[in-house]
């Protein structure tokens, strides 16, 4: 299953948010997207997952979900989204009860996730308990049960400190070596678009407009031994994306 | 500041306090104290007994109440229709706040409704309510189902205004149901505005309970108390606050066991 965005154009009232993007999103590769702030990377990911109409232009959806995927667009969010009222487990299952899976069934799945974000021995903790990098392993697990066909994570690591940023990171380098998923991933950092990103979308200031397309060849689980090259394309994209960044710093926030 | 050998000050400490910490027997001290010094001044012939009586009497009238079986009619039918008016009126409270709090058209009617009516004081409706159902149980009900229903309404739809929308797109993000929604995330998420609630729904109850007990009826706490006054029996009067103390009290502790209970994610 692949997405293709034709032709998307989407604003707020008067403000303008995004103008004519463009874009092919592949299966099985990650793509990032990055842009100053209030480029509306955020509405762009929105857009993608069906939770927000684009006021033209569309999302189209080609080929069929893998078989056994529950929710072919899964989001993974800046703030967790976690019920505080539910355990870790609790929190996992919730995506798995609207499905009418047996008790057994869904007890499988969700022991199956949390095995594989290392989360087993937390499962009876409550939210409150749990430190950022936690709660998001946590929501990594709960959007890894319903087995998705593309993973859509809104700057997941821009609410951690940078030493549990880099842990996560890695994760999800692992887990994309290991699961071959397909993802969007909206951030502001480049050091982990050069990282993450199979291909980097560079936005425009607002509206935001695809300024830029960049390849990375290097496989992922082999980034980390070609600093040099990632430092390469990092500060070429940075050259790119400084004016606009300084442009969008003097704006007023509500146009 | 006192200067110190290598000519240093010690930096003055200027935080702290702020932070009212529990004193465990303070409060029990208290009530003694006020209750000793009360029964000291009526034995004293301080207070006369007809402006206060001893805290002693009113303990006689207690135990005479407990003694003739009284008790437990008066407390019984006022219980029965604090229970039924409150559960009654939390209930609809409920279920109207939540639909003001996810349904536009129901906010645009009844919202600006429930305003209007909210501020009355309900005891101000008890004689339309004699007229309209009797002055039976029928009315004192429907006083304390009216005045708890309304802090109710409004407790409840701004709980559901205050869910995190956040969590709300997660669950659509996922696909579930417009009832799972509801019933996993919101009502939860509500939980915790409308539990505090029930504290003043629960309060203003009692209070209705009183008022509606002293018109036309045989049996319950305010008919008793209502009796004590016009009969100029202050320590049955007496008696008679002290159970609605006691009654006030254990509410409110059932109220905090179920607020610890549900909300123990909190913590």
């Amino acid at each position: 299953m692949e997405l293709r965005l034709a032709g998307l154009h989407h604003g707020y009232g008067e403000v303008e948010v995004l103008r004519g993007i463009d874009l092919e999103i592949p299966a099985g590769r990650i793509v990032c997207i990055v842009g100053p702030s209030g480029c509306g990377k955020s509405t762009l990911l929105r857009l993608v997952g069906g939770l927000e109409r684009p006021a033209r232009g569309e999302v189209v959806q080609t080929g069929e979900p893998p078989p056994g995927c529950l929710n072919p667009l899964t989001y993974i969010f800046q703030d967790f989204a976690l019920l505080p009222w539910r355990t870790v487990e609790g929190n996992v299952r919730l995506v798995l009860e609207d499905h009418g899976f047996g008790r057994a069934e869904t007890a499988g799945i969700v022991d199956g996730v949390l095995a594989r974000t290392h989360l087993s021995e937390f499962r009876a903790a409550f939210p409150r308990q749990l430190s950022g990098g936690m709660k998001q392993r946590v929501a990594i697990a709960r959007a890894l049960a319903v087995s998705p066909a593309f993973l859509l994570m809104d700057e997941p690591l821009s609410a951690l400190d940078a030493q549990t940023r880099e842990l996560l990171l890695d994760d999800l380098v692992d887990l994309w070596t290991r699961e071959r998923f397909s993802g969007v991933y909206i951030t502001h950092n480049l050091r982990e678009a050069v990282r993450l990103g199979h291909r980097v979308v560079l936005l425009s200031r607002r509206p935001g407009t695809v300024r830029e397309v960049l390849e990375i060849d290097l496989p992922l689980d082999a980034r980390a031994a070609h600093a040099r090259e990632l430092e390469a394309h990092r500060s070429r994209l940075w050259q790119l994306l400084r004016d606009e960044a300084h442009a969008a710093e003097l704006e007023l926030v509500d146009g | 500041m006192a200067e110190r050998g290598d000519g240093g000050r010690p930096v003055a400490f200027r935080g702290g306090g702020f932070s009212p910490r529990p004193v465990g027997v303070v409060g029990p001290l208290v009530f003694v104290a006020v209750i000793a010094f009360w029964e000291a001044g009526c034995r004293a012939g301080l207070i006369p007994p007809l402006v206060l009586p001893a805290p002693s009497e009113a303990l006689a009238a207690l135990a005479h109440l407990v003694e003739t079986g009284l008790l437990w009619k008066h407390l019984g039918a006022s219980l029965q229709r604090l229970v039924a008016g409150w559960t009654l009126g939390t209930l609809l409270g409920i279920a109207v706040g939540f639909s003001i709090g996810l349904f536009s058209l129901a906010r645009a009617g009844l919202a600006p409704v429930v305003a209007a009516i909210f501020p009355i004081p309900k005891i101000a409706l008890l004689p339309l309510f004699v007229i309209w159902f009797g002055i039976g149980e029928g009315s004192k009900v429907a006083t304390i189902l009216f005045g708890t229903f309304f802090p109710t309404v409004v407790a409840t739809y701004g709980g559901v205004d205050n869910v995190d929308r956040g969590l709300i797109r997660m669950g659509q993000s996922f696909g579930l149901s417009w009832f799972s929604i509801v019933r996993k995330i919101i009502l939860p998420g509500a939980l915790p505005a409308i539990l505090p609630g029930f504290r003043i729904s629960a309060a203003i109850a009692i209070v209705l309970l009183v008022a509606a007990e002293m018109i036309g009826a045989e049996f319950g706490v305010g008919a008793y108390i209502l009796l004590a006054g016009s009969l100029m029996a202050m320590d049955e009067l007496l008696a008679g606050v002290a159970i609605l103390s006691v009654m006030g009290l254990t509410v409110n502790w059932l109220i905090a066991r179920t607020e610890r209970a549900l909300l123990r994610w909190r913590a």
